[in-house]
C-alpha cells in the first residue's frame, strides 16, 4: 500500500514540477521578447552573439555537412544503380538534405556546439553572481545578456542549416560526379527539375528557423534556471543538449506532417 | 577578441550563409519568379483519378504549367473534383482536354492538358468540360484476362 | 563622532544629527515556511558606515537583498531615501539602483570584460559621456583603489584581493548615494583585508555615501565602522558603536566580539540527548 502511495506521489510531484517549469519557461520567453528592443538598437550586442553562435559553429557545420553528403552519395548510388537510375542521385541527395537532414542535423550540431556554450555562459554568470550584479547596477540581464544570445542563435540557425545543406550537396556531387562518374548534366538537371523552391527549400528554411528559436530558448533558459553551482551548471548544459535534441526531433515531425501533407 | 576581427568574421559568415541560400534557390531548386507567382484555379471533373495526388504536376506539351491544388469527392455526381492551380502567364482555350497520364509505366501520375481550338479562354474559377479518367492498370489487366477467357470459351464451344 | 562614541546616548545623537537614509521598521521575511527575518528595526544614517554582523545563516545577506529590492518583505516597511522599496515598479526600482552601488561577496566581475571595461560598464550603460570622459573617470576610480596599472588585465588574471578592489571601484563608478557591501572580507589574506577595510572607509567618506556592510569579521569591521547591528537567528540582538560593543556584557555580543565557541549561539546543532541516542543505537 505504501509503495503504491509513493509511486503515485512521485509521479504527481514530477508532473507538477514539469508543468511549473514549462510555465516558468513560457513566462521567461515572454519577458525576454519584451526586453528584446535593446538587442536591435545596439547592433554590437547582437554582433558578438552572431560571432559566438554562428562563426564558431561554422567549422563543425561545414565539415559534418560535407561528410553527410559524401555518405549520402555513396549509399544513394549503391541503391539507385540497382534500378538503373543513378542519374537520380542528385535528387536523392538534394531532397534528403534540403527537407530533413540539413535543418535537423544542423540544429542538433548547433545545440551541442552553440546551445551548450550559451547555457554554460549564462549559467556561470549566474553562479558567480554576475547576473545579480548587473541587475543591481540597474541593467536588466534579460535585455543585456539573454535576449542578444537568443536572437544571435535565432538568426544564425537558418544560415548554418543552409550552409550544411550546401556543403552536403557539394559532398554528394563530389562522390557522384567526380569519383563515380554519374553524368554531371543529369545530376544537376534532375535535381533542379524535382526540387521545388517553394515546397522544399523554403520549407526547410522555415524548419531551421523554428529549430533556431527552440534551441536558443532552451539554451538561455537552462542557463538562467541553472542551480548556481559548478555542478548545477554542468547539469544544465546536459539538459540543454538532451532537451534540444528531443525538441528538434519532435518539432521536425510536427512540421513535416504539416508541410508535406499532400505526399 | 579584437573588435575588427570579430566584425570581419561575422561579415564572412553572413555573406557565405546567404550565398548558400542563393545556391539552394538557383542551382538546387528551380527558383524563379513563378515560385511565388500568382496562379488561377480551374476545376476538372474526372470519373476516376487513379493514383493522382495533390501537388502533382499539371503539364501541357510536357511542360509543367501548374499543380494539382486539391482533390475532392463530389457526393452528388459521384465524381472527383480536381482543382488545378495554373500559372497566370498561361491561358488555355475553353475546349481544352484534360487527361490523367502516367509518366513511364509505373511513374507518378499527372494531368495533361491538350489545348483545343476555341477562341475563348477558360476564366479563373472555370471548369474543364472534356476530361479523360486515369487508366487503372488492374482494370486493364482484368479486362484483358476476361477477354482472353471468353475467347477461350468461344474456341472450346466451336470444337 | 568617535570621541562621542563613549556616551551612552549615541543613538539619539546620531538620529538628531542626520535623518536616516534607509529606514526599516518591523520587517518580516520568509522563504516559504522558513522564517528568515522577524521584526527587524534599523536605521542607516546618511553618510555613515554601518555594519550588520552575525553568524553564518543569520539572515544578514537577505537583509541586504531586501534593501537592494531584489526580494520583497512579507511585512513591515523598508524605506530608502523616504520611498517604500516594495512599492517600486521596475522603472522606479532601476532608478533607485542607479544611485546605489553594491560590492558582491566574490566581486562578481564580468569575466568576459577587462578590468577597464568592467568599471566602464555602469558608466556606458547609464551615461552618455564621450569615451574620453569615461576613460578619465575609470582611470580615476582605478587610481583610488591603487590598480590603475591593471586596467588592461582580465578578471581571471587578478588575485582575490585585486579582484575585490576592482569590484569596489566598479561599485562606486557612478558615485552612489548608498553602497552595499556583501561580505567584503571573505577569503582575503590579512593584508588585502585591511586594504579593503581602509578603502571602504575612505570611499564612504570621499563620496559622502551611506554605506552598509554585512560581515562576520569582527575586528577589521569594528576598526572602521561608525555603528554596528548584531543579528542572530533572524532577529536584531544588539547594536551600538564599536567602543560600546567592545565593553558590552550582552551575552550575544560578548560571544561574537570575543569569538567564544559556545554561548547563546550554541556549538551543538539541536539534537536528542547523546546518551539516549547511543543507547537507542545499541538496543
Amino acid at each position: 500500500m505504501r509503495l503504491i502511495e509513493r509511486f503515485f506521489s512521485v509521479i504527481g510531484a514530477n508532473t507538477i514540477d514539469r508543468v511549473w517549469r514549462l510555465g516558468f519557461a513560457a513566462r521567461f520567453f515572454l519577458a525576454m521578447l519584451s526586453h528584446s528592443g535593446e538587442t536591435f538598437r545596439r547592433p554590437r550586442l547582437l554582433l558578438r552573439e552572431l560571432y559566438a553562435s554562428g562563426v564558431l559553429s561554422l567549422i563543425i557545420i561545414l565539415v559534418s555537412g560535407l561528410f553527410v553528403g559524401l555518405v549520402l552519395g555513396l549509399q544513394g548510388y549503391d541503391t539507385l544503380q540497382r534500378y538503373g537510375s543513378s542519374e537520380a542521385l542528385g535528387i536523392l541527395v538534394a531532397l534528403s538534405l534540403v527537407r530533413e537532414l540539413g535543418p535537423v542535423v544542423a540544429a542538433l550540431l548547433f545545440a551541442s556546439r552553440a546551445g551548450s556554450s550559451m547555457t554554460a555562459e549564462v549559467g556561470l554568470m549566474k553562479a558567480t553572481e554576475q547576473l545579480t550584479a548587473m541587475d543591481m547596477m540597474a541593467v536588466n540581464p534579460l535585455a543585456r545578456i539573454m535576449a542578444p544570445r537568443f536572437w544571435g542563435g535565432v538568426l544564425s540557425m537558418p544560415l548554418l542549416a543552409a550552409l550544411f545543406t550546401a556543403a552536403g550537396i557539394f559532398g554528394g556531387w563530389l562522390i557522384g560526379v567526380i569519383f563515380i562518374g554519374v553524368d554531371e548534366g543529369a545530376f544537376w538537371a534532375q535535381m533542379q527539375a524535382n526540387v521545388s523552391f517553394r515546397d522544399d527549400v523554403f520549407n526547410g528554411i522555415i524548419k531551421s528557423a523554428v529549430f533556431g528559436v527552440a534551441v536558443s530558448l532552451i539554451a538561455v533558459f537552462e542557463g538562467f534556471d541553472a542551480v548556481p553551482t559548478a555542478e548545477g551548471v554542468s547539469r544544465a548544459i546536459t539538459r540543454t543538449v538532451v532537451t534540444s535534441a528531443l525538441a528538434i526531433l519532435a518539432l521536425d515531425f510536427v512540421l513535416t506532417s504539416f508541410m508535406f501533407r499532400g505526399l | 577578441m579584437n573588435r575588427r576581427v570579430m566584425d570581419l568574421w561575422v561579415g564572412v559568415f553572413v555573406v557565405i550563409g546567404f550565398a548558400a541560400v542563393l545556391f539552394l534557390a538557383l542551382k538546387v531548386s528551380n527558383f524563379s519568379a513563378s515560385s511565388f507567382a500568382t496562379t488561377y484555379e480551374i476545376t476538372a471533373k474526372f470519373d476516376n483519378i487513379g493514383g493522382l495526388k495533390a501537388r502533382g504536376p499539371v503539364k501541357s506539351a510536357g511542360v509543367v504549367v501548374g499543380r494539382v491544388a486539391e482533390i475532392r469527392f463530389d457526393p452528388q455526381t459521384y465524381e472527383a473534383n480536381v482543382v488545378l492551380k495554373i500559372d497566370s502567364q498561361y491561358q488555355f482555350p475553353n475546349d481544352t482536354f484534360a487527361s490523367i497520364l502516367t509518366s513511364g509505366l509505373l511513374g507518378e501520375q499527372y494531368i495533361g492538358l491538350d489545348a483545343g481550338g476555341d477562341e475563348r479562354m477558360i476564366p479563373a474559377g472555370g471548369t474543364i468540360a472534356k476530361t479523360q479518367s486515369a487508366i487503372v492498370l488492374e482494370k486493364l489487366i482484368s479486362q484483358f484476362l476476361f477477354n482472353k477467357a471468353s475467347e477461350g470459351k468461344k474456341d472450346a464451344g466451336a470444337q | 563622532m568617535i570621541e562621542l562614541a563613549g556616551i551612552h546616548k549615541t543613538d539619539e545623537i546620531l538620529r538628531l544629527m542626520t535623518t536616516p537614509y534607509v529606514e526599516i521598521n518591523g520587517l518580516d521575511f520568509a522563504y516559504g515556511d522558513r522564517q528568515i527575518l522577524s521584526g527587524i528595526d534599523m536605521q542607516l544614517p546618511k553618510g555613515k558606515l554601518t555594519a550588520i554582523m552575525g553568524g553564518s545563516g543569520c539572515g544578514k545577506t537577505t537583509l541586504l537583498r531586501l534593501i537592494g529590492g531584489q526580494i520583497k518583505p512579507d511585512r513591515g516597511s523598508l524605506k530608502v531615501a523616504g520611498h517604500e522599496v516594495s512599492r517600486f515598479n521596475e522603472r522606479e526600482l532601476y532608478g533607485m539602483r542607479r544611485r546605489m552601488g553594491m560590492l558582491f561577496q566574490f566581486g562578481a566581475l564580468f569575466t568576459d570584460l577587462s578590468v577597464f571595461d568592467n568599471i566602464a560598464f555602469p558608466l556606458r550603460e547609464h551615461t552618455r559621456l564621450p569615451e574620453s570622459a569615461i576613460r578619465d573617470l575609470v582611470l580615476l576610480k582605478l587610481e583610488a583603489v591603487g590598480l590603475r596599472g591593471a586596467a588592461q588585465l582580465m578578471p581571471a588574471e587578478l588575485s582575490g584581493g585585486m579582484a575585490r578592489r576592482v569590484a569596489l571601484a566598479r561599485s562606486v563608478a557612478l558615485d552612489p548615494e548608498l553602497i552595499l557591501f556583501d561580505e567584503p572580507f571573505t577569503g582575503l589574506d590579512p593584508i588585502s583585508l585591511s586594504i579593503i577595510a581602509t578603502l571602504i572607509r575612505r570611499l564612504t567618506d570621499a563620496l559622502g555615501a551611506t554605506s552598509v556592510m554585512v560581515t562576520h569579521d569582527v575586528h577589521e569591521s569594528l576598526a572602521v565602522v561608525d555603528y554596528v547591528y548584531f543579528m542572530a537567528g533572524g532577529r536584531m540582538v544588539g547594536s551600538g558603536t564599536p567602543a560600546e560593543l567592545r565593553v558590552s556584557t550582552d551575552p550575544y555580543v560578548y560571544q561574537f566580539v570575543h569569538a567564544q565557541p559556545d554561548g547563546p549561539v550554541h556549538f551543538h546543532y539541536p539534537a536528542d540527548n547523546l546518551d539516549e541516542q547511543l543507547l537507542a543505537g545499541a538496543a
